[in-house]
C-alpha cells in the first residue's frame, strides 16, 4: 500500500523534533505516516465531495494500555471506534482524520505497527484516513502513543434512529459476546496471574449494521456501541433519557466462558465489561426476527441475540430476570472496574 | 463453568425456595444473619429476597473489610501515603473508601503515590523493582486474606527486602460475631457463616459460638443454591431447636480449615489488645499486628501511625446498618448524600457492603413499586 516518496525515515525513535513542526516534522509525516495511511496528500483539511443531506460526524480519543493486546491494537481501536460511532447512527462510514500524539522515545517501529494497523482497519471498514495532525510530548508525558481519530459518515435516509423512538414492546438485539474487549486488556496487562484463550472483539460493525438496516429499517429505533462501561451503561442512558425500562433476560446475555470465569474470580458484572465490536438495537416487535436473522446471516454476526425488551415501568431502570423468578437493577458502573478483595 | 452452573439452576434453586417457604412456620420470625459481605452481594445479585417469605428476615453482617475500617485507620494510611518516599499500594475496594482528607483514589489524583494491587505479592514486586522507594502494603481483610499478607512478609524476610512494609488491619472474624451477639439490640436466630473465612479457620470455631449463645452457625458457599441451602439447614436446626454448626459449602470448607495458612498466620501475626470496628466500637483481642520479630516489616514501628480518631460523618447511620439494626435505605442518607458515585460511608464502597449491594441491585424495582 506504501507509495514511494522522497523522503525516508530511518530515525528509531521519535524525538520532540518531530513534533517541532520543521524538517524532522516532515520527515516523520512526509517519510512514515503519509505513505502507510495510504494518502500522499495528507493535509490538516480534507475536502470531500458529498451528494447527501445528511452526515454524521464524530470523534473519538484512544488511550490504551498495553498498547498491543490480543485481537488488537490502539491503532486499529482507533479507526474502528470512531467507524462504530457513525455505524451505530445508522452511517456508513466514509473518511477519518486523525491526531496523534506521540511520546518522545516511542520506537519508531511501534509506531509503524500503528499506523499499518490503522491503515488495514480503515481498509477492512472501507474508510480512507484523510489527513490529520502529530504532536510530540515530552518523555513521561503520555504513555507511548495517544491516537484521536474524528470520522464522517453518510446516515442512510430508511433510518430515524432516537431515544424518542423507542416504545414499550421493542426488542432489545446485542450482536455477540459481551465483555471480551475489557477482559482481554484487563489480563494483557499482566498485573493478574490469570491467562485466558481470550481475544479483543474488535472490529467494524458497519457490516452488520447495514444487513440490519436492509433488513429491518422500519423497525429500527435506536443504537449503540457499548464500549466503556459495558452494556449496563449504554442501556442505562437510553433508560434515563426515554423513562422507560429496560428488562434483560439474565441467562439470554451471551458472554464466553472465559470472559465469565475471569469476572467471577475479579468480582466484575460482565455486563460492565467495555466491547469494541458489539453494538445494541432497539427494534420494533414486529420486526426483531427479521432483524436478528438478517445480523445472523452476515459474517460475524451468528451469535446475535435477542436479550430483552422495552417495557413502560419501572421507568429509568434497566433490569434483568433469571430463570428462578428473581430479578435485580443493572446500574451504570461507578468509576473503574474495582477488583474486589475476596 | 464447573462449579458454578450447577449452583445456579432454575430448577433446583425453585425447589430449595419451595422448601424454605414450606419450613418457614408463618407463626415465627426468623432472623437470619449473614456475616460475610459476599453472601449479602450475592443475596442482591441473584435477587434471593425475592423468593424468601415474609417471616425470614436476612440480616446483613459485618464481614465486609473495608466497611468495618474505622475512617481513622483509613487516614492514618493516607498520612503514610503523603510521605515523599512513600508508594501506598492497597486492593481496589480500598481505594475510593473515604477519610476525612477524602479517599485514596483521591489523594492519589492530588499527586500522591497510591497504587492498586492485587495481591500483597504485587506490592512486593513493586518494592523489589523500586528499591529508592519505601512502598507500604495497606493490608485489611480477615483471615481470608491474612494468610497471602503473611506469607508475603515471609518472603520480604527470605528476599531481604527492606523497602516494604505492612499497615496491618487485619481482623479475625468470630470477635466480631461475638461483639454483635453480646449487643442486646440485636435478636438472632442463627447465622449463615462466612465461606471464604472458614476456608482459612474451618468450621470448628464456630463452636464456641453455637454453644455458648445457642445459635445455629451454617458455613455457606456463594451461590443461589449455596445460600438458599443453608437456609434451609438453619431452619430445620431451628423448628428442632438445635444450635450447631453445620457445612454447607463441603467443597471448599472443612472442620479444622487450612492448616498451613493457619501456622503462616500464628508466625507472622499476632493479637493487638484492641482495635476498633466502624460501627461496633473497640473490640478486645479482635485484630493483627505484626511480631516484634517482623517490626522490620511493620509500617506502623518504621514510619509511626498518627493514630486518627474520627467521628463518622455526621448523619451517617453506618454502625446501624453494620449490627443489622437498620436496613440500607432506613438509613437517611441512603441514596441520597451516600451514593455509589459519592459514599460517605464504607458500606457504600464496597461491591460487599450492604448498602452498595443494597443500591445496586435492589433499589429500582422497589422504588417503582412505591
Amino acid at each position: 500500500m506504501s507509495k514511494t516518496t522522497s523522503i525516508r525515515f530511518k530515525d528509531t525513535q521519535i524525538e520532540l523534533a518531530h513534533g517541532a513542526g520543521g524538517k524532522a516534522s516532515r520527515r516523520l509525516i512526509e517519510g512514515l505516516i503519509a505513505p502507510i495511511l495510504g494518502n500522499p496528500a495528507l493535509n490538516d483539511a480534507a475536502l470531500l465531495s458529498l451528494d447527501t443531506s445528511s452526515l454524521a460526524f464524530t470523534t473519538d480519543s484512544f488511550v490504551v494500555r498495553p498498547l498491543r493486546f490480543p485481537g488488537g491494537s490502539i491503532g486499529e481501536l482507533a479507526v474502528n471506534g470512531t467507524v462504530n460511532d457513525l455505524a451505530v447512527s445508522g452511517a456508513r462510514p466514509l473518511a477519518l482524520l486523525s491526531s496523534l500524539i506521540l511520546e518522545a522515545g516511542l520506537a519508531v517501529e511501534t509506531l509503524q505497527a500503528e499506523l499499518e494497523a490503522m491503515q488495514a482497519a480503515a481498509q477492512r471498514a472501507g474508510v480512507a484516513v484523510l489527513g490529520g495532525d502529530t504532536k510530540v510530548v515530552e518523555h513521561g508525558r503520555a504513555d507511548g502513543l495517544y491516537i484521536s481519530t474524528s470520522g464522517i459518515g453518510q446516515v442512510d435516509s430508511r433510518v430515524a434512529l432516537s431515544a424518542k423512538a423507542v416504545r414499550p414492546g421493542d426488542q432489545i438485539l446485542l450482536s455477540g459476546p459481551i465483555g471480551d474487549h475489557g477482559i482481554t486488556v484487563l489480563l494483557a496487562r499482566g498485573e493478574l496471574d490469570l491467562e485466558a484463550d481470550l481475544k479483543s472483539d474488535t472490529r467494524s460493525v458497519w457490516p452488520l449494521v447495514e444487513a440490519l438496516i436492509e433488513a429491518a429499517a422500519p423497525g429500527l429505533r435506536w443504537m449503540r456501541d457499548p464500549t466503556r462501561g459495558g452494556v449496563a451503561t449504554a442501556l442505562n442512558e437510553l433508560a434515563r433519557e426515554t423513562q422507560l425500562a429496560l428488562r434483560l433476560d439474565e441467562e439470554a446475555i451471551p458472554v464466553r466462558e472465559a470472559v465469565r470465569g475471569a469476572c467471577e474470580i475479579l468480582g466484575l458484572d460482565p455486563l460492565h465489561i467495555a466491547n469494541e465490536g458489539q453494538f445494541i438495537a432497539i427494534v420494533s416487535s414486529e420486526f426483531a426476527e427479521t432483524a436478528l436473522e438478517a445480523v445472523q446471516r452476515s459474517p460475524g454476526g451468528q451469535e446475535a441475540v435477542l436479550v430483552g425488551e422495552v417495557l413502560e415501568k419501572p421507568g429509568g431502570v434497566v433490569y434483568t430476570t433469571n430463570g428462578y423468578g428473581s430479578s435485580r437493577v443493572v446500574d451504570m458502573l461507578v468509576g473503574d472496574p474495582l477488583p474486589r478483595i475476596c | 463453568m464447573k462449579y458454578v452452573d450447577e449452583f445456579r439452576d432454575p430448577q433446583l434453586i425453585e425447589k430449595a425456595a419451595a422448601e424454605i417457604r414450606r419450613l418457614a412456620h408463618p407463626e415465627r420470625r426468623y432472623r437470619i444473619m449473614e456475616v460475610c459481605g459476599g453472601h449479602t452481594h450475592a443475596i442482591y445479585r441473584f435477587g434471593l429476597q425475592d423468593l424468601l417469605p415474609e417471616n425470614l428476615e436476612l440480616i446483613h453482617g459485618p464481614g465486609c473489610p473495608v466497611c468495618v475500617l474505622p475512617m481513622g485507620r483509613v487516614d492514618d494510611g493516607l498520612k503514610l501515603a503523603q510521605n515523599p518516599q512513600v508508594t501506598l499500594t492497597a486492593f481496589g475496594d480500598m481505594m475510593r473508601v473515604p477519610g476525612q482528607m477524602g479517599s485514596p483514589l483521591e489523594l492519589k489524583a492530588k499527586g500522591a503515590d497510591i497504587r492498586m494491587v492485587y495481591s500483597p505479592l504485587d506490592a512486593l514486586k513493586l518494592a523489589e523493582k523500586n528499591p529508592d522507594r519505601q512502598v507500604v502494603f495497606f493490608a485489611i481483610g480477615f483471615e481470608t486474606t491474612t494468610p497471602s499478607t503473611a506469607l508475603t512478609v515471609l518472603r520480604a524476610q527470605k528476599m531481604g527486602i527492606e523497602n516494604f512494609t505492612v499497615f496491618s488491619n487485619h481482623v479475625n472474624i468470630i470477635p466480631a460475631m461475638r461483639a454483635i451477639l453480646d449487643s442486646p439490640e440485636i435478636g438472632l436466630d442463627g447465622f449463615i457463616g462466612p465461606g471464604h473465612v472458614s476456608t482459612v479457620i474451618g468450621a470448628a470455631p464456630y463452636e464456641a459460638i453455637a454453644r455458648e449463645y445457642g445459635r445455629p452457625v451454617v458455613v455457606s458457599g456463594f451461590e443461589p443454591l449455596d445460600l438458599l441451602q443453608s437456609l434451609v439447614m438453619l431452619l430445620r436446626q431451628l423448628n428442632q431447636g438445635r444450635a450447631e454448626v453445620e457445612i454447607q459449602y463441603e467443597r471448599a470448607v472443612s472442620w479444622e480449615g487450612n492448616r498451613a495458612a493457619q501456622a503462616v498466620m500464628a508466625q507472622v501475626f499476632e493479637l493487638r489488645p484492641t482495635f476498633e470496628w466502624r460501627g461496633l466500637g473497640f473490640i478486645a483481642d479482635s485484630a493483627l499486628k505484626l511480631r516484634p520479630a517482623f517490626a522490620a516489616w511493620d509500617a506502623e514501628v518504621r514510619f509511626g501511625v498518627a493514630g486518627v480518631r474520627d467521628t463518622e460523618p455526621g448523619a451517617a447511620q453506618c454502625g446501624e446498618v453494620l449490627r443489622g439494626l437498620l436496613k440500607p435505605p432506613q438509613c437517611q442518607l441512603f441514596g441520597k448524600a451516600c451514593t455509589p458515585e459519592h459514599p460517605l460511608g464504607a458500606l457504600m464502597v464496597s461491591s460487599e457492603g450492604a448498602c452498595a449491594a443494597y443500591y445496586n441491585y435492589h433499589r429500582g424495582p422497589v422504588a417503582a413499586e412505591d
